[in-house]
């Protein structure tokens, strides 16, 4: 799993080489639109801020539920991803599509399921 | 070398022992918490600078602070369930008891003598003694059978009682924790959908209660609770789709200017104007963002607002004569909270990502002082200690 967090430019000759090995075709599909380092800094910081205000910033919960991996990682990470742009309606869950690509949602939901970093 | 070790140690000691003996009123004291850092700055609001610090308080994201009424401990409740007991004059943590998973806030009993907190898991207020920490009483918010709720709201009321709403179970209680198991709580059910926060107006008499999941908010009379729990401002929305809201709004103590009490829409970029006396809306001023605090100048003269995302770097200030914007601010990025001095000579403000409070002058709007702190979110000065609700 560790090449999914690897700086897309260093990153390439190496994925070549995996590729060779066995990729799976989904992760392949999604790595080149992964955000770039920076960009996975500031998911980071929103997340643990912005969202915390909600989720906790541990993100073991607060108004909303707990985002901690053990109780993401059995959900289909389409579902949350949708959860995270579109939001749930009637609920205090707000659409973050002004602010997150797929991308970038994609990314969040893949740490959010296994382990999220802090910030610095 | 290891003499001067030794004179280096012998002299801190004397200096901390100075500190601990310095003779000084509180009254013009508070803190800023550093969220990130898990401790807080305790304030000089005179001086405009900070005396020092008090680590080791826990996580800190959403925490706040209630006074002892001498105004020399502050009680920090930290989102991990933390409630610490410091004491700002010798800048050490007294107490501290891990009471809940998951808390936000909570208040100081009339007579000073209980300090309670609001938990979101599991849901319920625990009464602790406030010299101690010892728990008085523990209240699950049970509002149906094995049903917790998140609590939200708490403030303190005349009667030496607390008064707080229910997140999930749509419900208003009144707990004299003197009474007896079976007949503390009062409960006003059906009060209306998710209940996110409460205020208790300054004289100690209304309960609002502020709703996310629908519009309008339910209010208590608490001179007259057989009146039970009537609905006001019911459909300010009028139906218009809401905007997202990407922080929810707090209504803690501060609305009230006036005669007025300026509250956050939810999901429209407005305040609400109430009158207190007649609970009627009597007026809304557009403003930049969702508004997360409405505070008012403690002489009523304005109110100022901060936002929710992506608006959370201004802050506006409302003439309540002429019910206007006269002012946008950018007193830094991420701003998280306001506070105002008693007598409003001075509101200091945090910038959560410029990692700075800003002090300003309300009515020329100059800057009087900055101070750095680390990633700083709620500001909370002692003359809390003297205001009914917290
Ligand atoms: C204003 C409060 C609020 C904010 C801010 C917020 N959330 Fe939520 N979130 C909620 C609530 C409430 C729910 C539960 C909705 C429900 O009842 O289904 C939720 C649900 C979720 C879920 C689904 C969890 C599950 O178990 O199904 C995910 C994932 C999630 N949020 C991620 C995020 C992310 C990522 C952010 C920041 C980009 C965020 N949230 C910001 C309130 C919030």
């Amino acid at each position: 799993m560790k090449h999914r967090t690897l700086h897309p430019h260093r990153g390439f000759s190496l994925l070549l080489g995996l590729a060779l090995i066995k990729v799976p075709a989904m992760l392949w599909a999604q790595t080149p639109s992964m955000p770039e380092a920076a960009r996975q800094l500031e998911l980071v910081k929103l997340v643990r801020e912005d969202c915390g205000s909600c989720h906790g910033r541990s993100l073991k919960g607060g108004l909303g539920p707990s985002l901690l991996p053990e109780d993401l990682r059995d959900l289909p990470s389409e579902a949350l991803r949708e959860t995270i742009l579109k939001g749930r309606q009637g609920t205090a869950m707000p659409p973050w599509q002004q602010f997150l690509s797929e991308a970038d949602a994609n990314w969040i939901v893949e740490k959010l399921q296994s382990e999220f970093p802090d910030v610095k | 070398m290891r003499i001067s070790m030794a004179v280096l140690l012998a002299g801190a000691l004397l200096l901390g022992g100075c500190a601990s003996v310095e003779l000084r009123g509180t009254g013009d004291l508070g803190v800023v918490i550093e969220r990130t850092r898990g401790a807080v700055q305790v304030i000089d609001t005179s001086a405009r600078r900070s005396l020092g610090e008090i680590a080791g308080l826990g996580d800190l994201s959403h925490a706040s602070v209630v006074y002892s009424r001498d105004g020399r401990y502050g009680y920090v409740f930290g989102r991990d369930g933390g409630l610490s007991k410091i004491d700002l004059l010798t800048r050490s943590l007294v107490a501290r008891v891990m009471q809940a998973g998951n808390s936000i806030g909570g208040a100081v009993s009339q007579d000073g003598r209980w300090v309670a907190a609001q938990n979101y898991t599991p849901g319920g207020v625990k009464v602790f003694d406030a010299q101690t920490l010892q728990l008085v009483a523990d209240v699950p918010a049970e509002y149906a059978p094995g049903k917790l709720s998140k609590v939200v709201g708490l403030v303190d009321a005349p009667g030496n009682r607390f008064v707080y709403a229910l997140f999930d179970g749509g419900e208003i209680w009144v707990l004299d924790p003197s009474q007896s198991k079976e007949r503390r709580v009062t409960r006003f059910p059906a009060v209306g959908r998710e209940p996110y926060d409460g205020f208790i107006t300054p004289d100690g008499r209304y309960y609002v209660a502020g709703l996310f999941g629908e519009d309008g908010l339910a209010l208590l009379d608490l001179w007259h609770p057989e009146l039970g729990v009537k609905r006001i401002l019911p459909g300010y929305g009028r139906g218009e789709e809401k905007l997202p809201v990407f922080k929810m709004p707090h209504l803690r103590g501060w609305a009230v200017a006036g005669r007025q009490a300026y509250l956050p829409a939810i999901g429209r970029h407005e305040v609400l104007i109430v009158d207190t006396a007649s609970w009627t809306e009597v007026g809304r001023v557009p403003v930049a963002g969702q508004p997360v605090f409405a505070v008012a100048r403690p002489d009523g003269r304005q109110v100022w607002v901060n936002f929710a995302l992506p608006d959370n770097g201004k802050v506006q200030v409302i003439d309540t004569e002429t019910r206007q914007v006269i002012d946008t601010l950018q007193p830094g990025r991420a701003v998280l909270h306001l506070e105002f001095t008693p007598r409003a000579d001075a509101v200091w403000i945090s910038s959560r990502d410029d990692n700075r409070v800003v002090v300003i002058d309300p009515a020329t709007r100059k800057t009087l002082a900055v101070l750095a702190a680390d990633r700083p979110s709620g500001i909370f000065f002692t003359s809390r200690a003297q205001r009914m609700g917290f």
